[in-house]
């Protein structure tokens, strides 16, 4: 037990203004102290180009900033852990009237092939010219800093997926696994 | 207040989130408590994540100014992070 200072009872603060100021410190000591508020712990569950960025820049932005971070990759949220992910990520523009194109195309244009190439090309060129990192770069800065990777396993076994399928370091959990860090996370997203 | 002067400095420009904040923890481990970080940034976002990552980290955030497009961070290292 860690003797704790005693609350400084000044004469002049009327007694209400005092009992405020002492419970007001006595929250901010224990929020500082809570570890819960320290921890992230994300669901990442879309495998497409766009929606590998949230979960990265998340737990590399977590990590440079002291937190225990750990994110659970489960359905499509798999094919961002795969070592060939390069080939595989990818936009698509069907379905998706707020991407941003050069020019208006009726949505049955849209799905012609090649389009996911196009759109796919298009978003990485932008993204790389305006700074923003990779997501293999983001993901090695996670896996770099001690964000705990954790594949669900039921997907993996349902999707056909393997240990070596995945980049080293990934660890392996269920819904028990999420939920026991969760519980002792303030910052949980499903992504 | 006078400009502090820098221990070390970091070229974040050009680069967008994460990234200034993840160069910025990696070079303050380097640092030794006391030591003061200059960091160039260009991200807009920077003015509110570098001081949100300061406040969170336990470092100090002495100084910042805008130099034309670029923002420019002092950060002293905290003692005990």
């Amino acid at each position: 037990m860690v003797a704790r200072p005693e609350p400084a009872v000044t004469p002049d603060e009327p007694l209400e203004d005092t009992i405020r100021r002492i419970v007001r410190e006595e929250v901010e000591r224990a929020f500082r102290r809570d570890p819960a508020s320290r921890r992230l712990c994300l669901i990442a569950s879309k495998g497409t180009l766009d929606w590998a960025y949230p979960p990265f820049i998340l737990g590399s932005a977590a990590a440079a900033a002291g937190m225990e971070a750990a994110i659970f990759f489960t359905f499509y949220g798999l094919n961002l852990l795969r070592k060939d992910f390069d080939r595989t990520l990818a936009v698509s523009p069907v379905g998706n009237p707020a991407m941003p194109m050069p020019v208006p195309m009726p949505d049955i244009v849209t799905a012609l092939p090649g389009m996911k190439a196009l759109a796919t090309g298009m978003m990485k060129g932008l993204f790389r010219q305006k700074g923003v990192a990779s997501v293999r770069e983001l993901r090695d800065v996670c896996l770099e800093s001690g964000v705990r990777l954790i594949a669900c396993t039921m997907t993996m076994e349902v999707f056909g997926y393997t240990a070596d399928d995945f980049v080293p370091g990934v660890e392996f959990g269920g819904a028990g696994a999420f939920l026991s860090e969760a519980r002792r996370s303030h910052v949980t997203l499903f992504v | 207040m006078a400009v502090p002067v820098e221990d070390s400095s970091l070229d974040c420009r050009g680069l967008l989130c994460p990234m200034p904040v993840v160069r910025c923890s990696r070079e303050m481990k380097r640092l030794r408590p006391g030591q003061v970080l200059k960091l160039l940034a260009t991200d807009r976002g920077a003015v509110t994540d570098i001081p949100a990552w300061a406040a969170d980290t336990g470092n100090e955030l002495l100084h910042w100014q805008e130099d034309g497009p670029v923002l420019v961070f002092y950060l002293r290292k905290g003692d005990d992070v």
